[in-house]
């Protein structure tokens, strides 16, 4: 059975009845995993309330990190301070130079553009072959298709499709999220997928953008953390005691 | 010698801060479809509001099987009824009403 994810519930850490709301609404619909981003100055405590918030609701929480620097090197900076803090890292990229470092680091989980400002949105063919030496994934958020209308969300549609078939074209994964900001804005998996046809994106390909390719994120990034790992492929099995 | 038209059914809940009926339901999924999909794309679903319950707000609604993703997405991008926030989720489909009530809808 498929392990739905949804790295992006963008609800504030600090109004804890909106997120609770939010986080057993993602339960109900199906989701396993669940993304909530934080401040870089988290609290351990913060951190923990969270996690009981999520593990009442069933769902596994996933501490994320949303960087959004103004040159490529206040976002080595922040990458050299944080990495280590959080299990996903995404970067939302709003100049050129930021998007082809993100694009490059194996730090970087999640490439993010903003979704109403298209000028913003670097996703091109040089992007994508940078990403698909590393391993970052393009993350689309589904909160702006359903909150926008018109022309806004005809021009979203039609620079997404072209963004997903640059994807597809050089084996980047994609990864889609609610980036909902109340429950209102949450749907089910498979409702996503449905949409994701709007923008020329496979149900299967689009059901593997919410399932297997976040999981696997969230999955590599917990091995690194793990303090038995040393090395791809090297991992401490056992320790010794009483020394 | 034309084919037998499949057809899917759509148990859905309507959340609304207001009190809906089916007419608002089926309107509000036509808009959407014709909204996202044209005229074109409304005239290959073949919808229909089946039944409608406004004490639980539970609805089912029939379309084509070739439309089945066009109307869930356009179901799916509904934000408001009556110019109220609503959402309206899809329970569950199926190719029989017995089936899609068996699976779908919680009984009592």
């Amino acid at each position: 059975m498929r392990r739905f994810a949804d790295l992006h519930l963008r609800s504030p850490i600090r109004n804890l009845d909106q997120l609770e709301r939010m986080v057993s609404k993602s339960s109900e619909l199906g989701y396993r995993l669940v993304g909530i981003p934080l401040p870089p100055n988290v609290t351990r405590d913060e951190i923990n309330q969270l996690q009981r918030i999520c593990s009442g609701a069933k769902t596994d929480f996933v501490t994320r990190v949303k960087l959004a620097p103004k040159t490529p090197r206040e976002l080595l900076h922040d990458l050299r301070l944080l990495r280590r803090k959080f299990e996903v890292v995404s970067v939302t990229c709003t100049s050129k130079g930021v998007a082809r470092q993100a694009a490059k680091d194996r730090r970087v989980d999640l490439l993010s553009f903003p979704a109403t400002d298209l000028r913003k949105r670097f996703f091109d063919h040089a992007e994508a072959e940078l990403a698909s030496r590393a391993l970052s994934c393009l993350e689309v958020e589904m909160a702006p298709l359903l909150s926008l209308t018109g022309f806004s969300r005809i021009r979203l549609l039609s620079r997404l499709r072209i963004e997903v078939a640059i994807a597809k074209r050089f084996k980047v994964p994609v990864a889609i999220s609610s980036g909902a900001t109340d429950e209102h804005l949450l749907r089910g998996p498979h409702d996503y997928a449905a949409l994701a046809t709007l923008f020329d994106m496979p149900q299967p390909s689009a059901l593997r953008a919410l399932s297997e390719d976040p999981v696997a994120i969230v999955e590599r990034n917990r091995e690194k953390l793990s303090p038995d790992y040393i090395a791809p492929g090297i991992r401490v099995v056992r320790r010794k005691t009483g020394v | 010698m034309s084919r037998r038209v499949r057809r899917r059914y759509l148990a859905l809940k309507v959340v609304s801060e207001q009190p809906v009926d089916g007419r608002d339901v089926i309107d509000a999924v036509w808009k959407a479809v014709l909204r996202l999909f044209g005229e074109y794309g409304a005239s290959q679903a073949s919808l229909s509001l089946i039944e409608y319950d406004s004490q639980k707000s539970y609805a089912i609604v029939r379309c084509s099987r070739r439309a089945l993703e066009m109307v869930r997405a356009s179901v799916a991008s509904i934000t408001e009824m009556n110019e109220r926030p609503t959402v309206i989720r899809v329970l569950g489909v199926s190719g029989t009403l017995r089936a899609l009530r068996k699976k779908a809808l919680p009984t009592g």
